[in-house]
């Protein structure tokens, strides 16, 4: 070879025989293949984009949005908004707001608006209700109208409510979620001592969570240890059992673990007879905590034990065998080898347990009971009863956000490199 | 036994039988004692039962019957981590998480060495095998050749007196794996300790060996001295796997002071020497060096004719396919040299050889 195939332009870089710059070409030359790449992923994007990426930034966007009141009441919004909060309401508003109550109760939308009012103070709703029936009567001043139906409209925390309710964008949905409320001055309150739950809960969340992760690590590690080293047959054997649970519907495990563990159920009824505890103080296994635990380390056990497997699988032999016959007891064999090549795999199971748990939802909701309920349960019943689902967005924003920080704390000590999933 | 053994070996095979499924025998009693000092290598084809025996004088086998001796005293019994030997595993086993220092002081530190004698010691070991500057690195990021050189430092820094390696060198390429069989061969001579060196590559057995034990089929075919196990093969499968061997196929038809008379299956009587052919009237197989075969001008007892069939050149030899007593596949090794005659294609020539030159061995099984 000679220099003349590799000559450089005026400003050093590389040329290919044409002359272009090579990074050029190579782009050029690239360009077909990425294109493929590029086709062939195509309509997973799309589909990952329709169905995750877009829902979630709906649902971060109703977690701090909330137009129920200033769509319906397009009047006085604005009044309210522009209102300090602090002087007396004045005629203008009152009158905006009478006009508001009477279009949404042609338009049959008070009752959306009242609750999204009583949100912010309780007892509103009737409030409204009641004089939305009458607006349609009320003559000016509307100020001394709205009072004759209801004094309450002489109390500025009512207007104060109401100026909340019609701020389409608004952090008072997290902040209810952080247990503070957001008041008309813009101030965040803390929520009284029996109204804190939202908080405690994220908390249990976790620390359950957390416990379910460590119960999968000890019942899982020894399981991967020993299908990693039987035989390739037996080891395909074992590892069907430990794909069965995969194979049946999760409803179904949750209800077995129903049969199992309530007060007369197998469990009690073998404790009982072999004398561990009597007919009348059987064990509450189920309904509570201990029975979201238990059921939740069972279902999700496979996921700690697959990772940890195949990592094991990778480790080769001679790695113990070099460790023994450099003068390694098996114990420092184990610990100080062995161990360390399988943080990899405790990594990614730990990792996949944790954020599966912080988010579970059916398991706890069948045997939960009352203290075995976690912040999904919340979440749902948010969404489905009580429809605060702004709430629920930013509760869900929230665990978001944890798992996001614990992955990111998780990168950060073990190295997202350093996970491997099979 | 040779000379080299004294009086007391060091290490010692007593009657070792080793079974994995109790139906078949992966070593049939092996005997074999290795001295102080010594560099024996066990050659075989794979599953010849080379690696389970060291495996076994590691201790990650138990033998199924007989007794291991390591300086006379049975080791049946005694842990692996306990027999202080060191080893160097065939893809290295170096472990991936630890530098290459960590690496090195890993055996001192669970010897609960003092942390400066530690250090000394690994930096004297790295210095040995000339990686000092290496010592931060994860095994990750070294070549080949640098990785089997900490996995030798790592299996001496302990200071064992006897060393085991298996196959260490089979995953390097040609030019590194003959640099490193100087290396290991340099650094045995300068500390003086044992090695035991599992191998299927024979150039390499006869590059480091003091002695080299030959497996085949769980039991010791021939162990002695590289060029007395070239020279001189006890017998067919040795002569076959050591090296390249011609094969003539015949009859003894009479023993005369340790010499035999052949009857060829296809061609006339010759000469060799009766190693390993039994009683007059056994068939036979003769053994003869491409290299010991003259070609023309044959000084030897032995003459054939021969017909050639191939021509291969090789800068300082020329390989030549010929035709003798029937078989195709006889091969000549003509040095490059002026005297020596220039060979054609579809030529027919005079081949013949020594009587000392050609071995009567045994009928090897599948040698034919």
């Amino acid at each position: 070879m000679t220099d003349a195939t590799a000559t450089h332009g005026p400003d050093g870089l590389l040329l290919a025989s044409d002359g272009t710059p090579l990074k050029t070409k190579l782009r050029q030359s690239m360009k077909a293949s990425r294109r493929r790449a590029f086709g062939l992923v195509l309509p997973l994007l799309l589909f990952v984009l329709a169905s995750f990426v877009i829902p979630i930034i709906m649902l971060l966007w109703t977690g701090v949005s909330n137009d129920t009141y200033a769509s319906n009441m397009p009047r006085s919004a604005p009044l309210l908004r522009a209102w300090d909060g602090a002087s007396q309401p004045t005629e203008e508003m009152a009158e905006a707001m009478v006009l508001d109550l009477i279009d949404a109760r042609k338009a049959k939308t008070i009752g959306k608006v009242a609750s999204r009012v009583n949100r912010e103070q309780s007892g509103t709703r009737s409030l409204y209700t009641k004089s939305a029936r009458r607006a349609a009567k009320m003559e000016a001043p509307f100020i001394d109208a709205l009072v004759k139906a209801d004094k309450d409209w002489a109390d500025p925390e009512t207007w104060r409510a109401t100026k909340i309710a019609a701020t389409s964008l608004t952090p008072a949905y997290y902040a209810a979620a952080l247990d503070y409320k957001y008041t008309a001055d813009g101030e965040f309150v803390e929520q009284s001592e029996e109204r804190q739950i939202h908080v405690k809960l994220f908390w249990k969340t976790i620390w359950v969570s957390g416990a379910v992760m460590l119960f999968c690590l000890l019942l899982g590690y020894p399981v991967a240890y020993l299908l990693s080293h039987l035989p390739a047959k037996k080891a395909n054997l074992l590892m069907i059992l430990v794909l069965l649970p995969f194979w049946t519907s999760l409803l179904v495990r949750t209800t077995a673990w129903i049969a199992m563990l309530q007060s007369q159920g197998v469990l009690n009824d073998i404790f009982v007879w072999i004398g561990i505890t009597g007919d009348e103080q059987r064990f509450s296994l189920i309904y509570n905590l201990t029975g979201t635990l238990i059921a939740m380390t069972h279902i999700l056990l496979p996921f700690m034990i697959l990772p940890i497997y195949s990592v094991m699988r990778a480790i080769p032999p001679s790695h113990v065998r070099a460790a023994k016959s450099l003068g390694a007891t098996n114990w420092t064999a184990f610990w100080r080898v062995y161990f360390p090549a399988t943080i990899p795999g405790i990594g990614a199971g730990g990792l996949l347990v944790f954020i599966l748990s912080i988010g579970y939802y059916i398991t706890p909701a069948l045997v939960g009971g009352q203290d075995g309920q976690l912040i999904s349960n919340f979440i749902a019943y948010h969404m489905q009863k009580s429809l605060n689902w702004s709430l629920a967005a930013a509760l869900g924003g929230i665990l978001l956000a944890i798992v996001l920080v614990l992955y990111w704390l998780y990168d950060r000590i073990v190295g997202i490199d350093n996970m491997k999933l099979g | 036994m040779t000379e080299s053994v004294t009086e007391r070996p060091f290490v010692h095979f007593d009657g070792v039988q080793k079974s994995y499924d109790g139906e078949t025998l992966v070593v049939k009693n092996l005997n074999l004692e290795i001295a102080p000092g010594e560099f024996v290598t066990m050659l075989g084809p794979s599953g010849s039962g080379k690696t389970t025996c060291l495996m076994m004088l590691a201790g990650f086998e138990a033998a199924t019957h007989g007794e291991i001796y390591l300086k006379g005293q049975p080791i049946n019994n005694v842990p692996p981590h306990k027999r202080n030997i060191g080893m160097v595993f065939q893809n290295y086993a170096l472990f991936p998480h630890m530098t290459v220092a960590e690496n090195l002081a890993f055996p001192l530190q669970v010897r609960r060495m003092r942390r400066r004698d530690v250090k000394d010691k690994v930096a004297r070991a790295l210095g040995m095998v000339q990686m000092d500057d290496f010592g931060n690195r994860k095994p990750a990021q070294l070549s080949g050749g640098q990785q089997q050189r900490v996995a030798l430092a790592r299996a001496l820094v302990f200071e064992p007196e006897l060393v085991l390696m298996d196959e260490p060198l089979g995953a390097l390429d040609k030019q590194l794996r003959e640099h490193m069989q100087y290396e290991i061969k340099h650094i045995h001579e300068q500390l003086g300790v044992t090695v035991v060196y599992v191998t299927h590559d024979q150039s390499e057995a006869l590059t480091m060996s003091d002695r080299i034990a030959v497996f085949d089929d769980g039991v010791i075919q021939q162990l002695a001295p590289p060029a007395d196990l070239y020279e001189r093969p006890d017998n067919a499968f040795v002569a076959q796997f050591i090296g390249e061997n011609n094969r003539l196929p015949g009859k003894v038809t009479a023993i005369e002071n340790g010499v035999a008379r052949v009857a060829l299956d296809q061609g006339p009587d010759v000469l060799a020497l009766a190693v390993n052919c039994g009683e007059v009237g056994n068939r036979t197989v003769l053994s003869i060096r491409p290299e010991r075969v003259q070609v023309n001008n044959v000084t030897g007892s032995n003459r054939l004719d021969g017909h050639v069939r191939e021509l291969i050149y090789l800068g300082d030899h020329i390989r030549c396919r010929m035709q003798v007593c029937g078989r195709d596949d006889f091969i000549v090794k003509v040095p490059n040299s002026p005297e020596h005659a220039m060979l054609r294609e579809g030529e027919t020539c005079t081949v013949g050889w020594e009587t000392d030159d050609c071995r009567a061995l045994d009928l090897a099984p599948g040698a034919m």
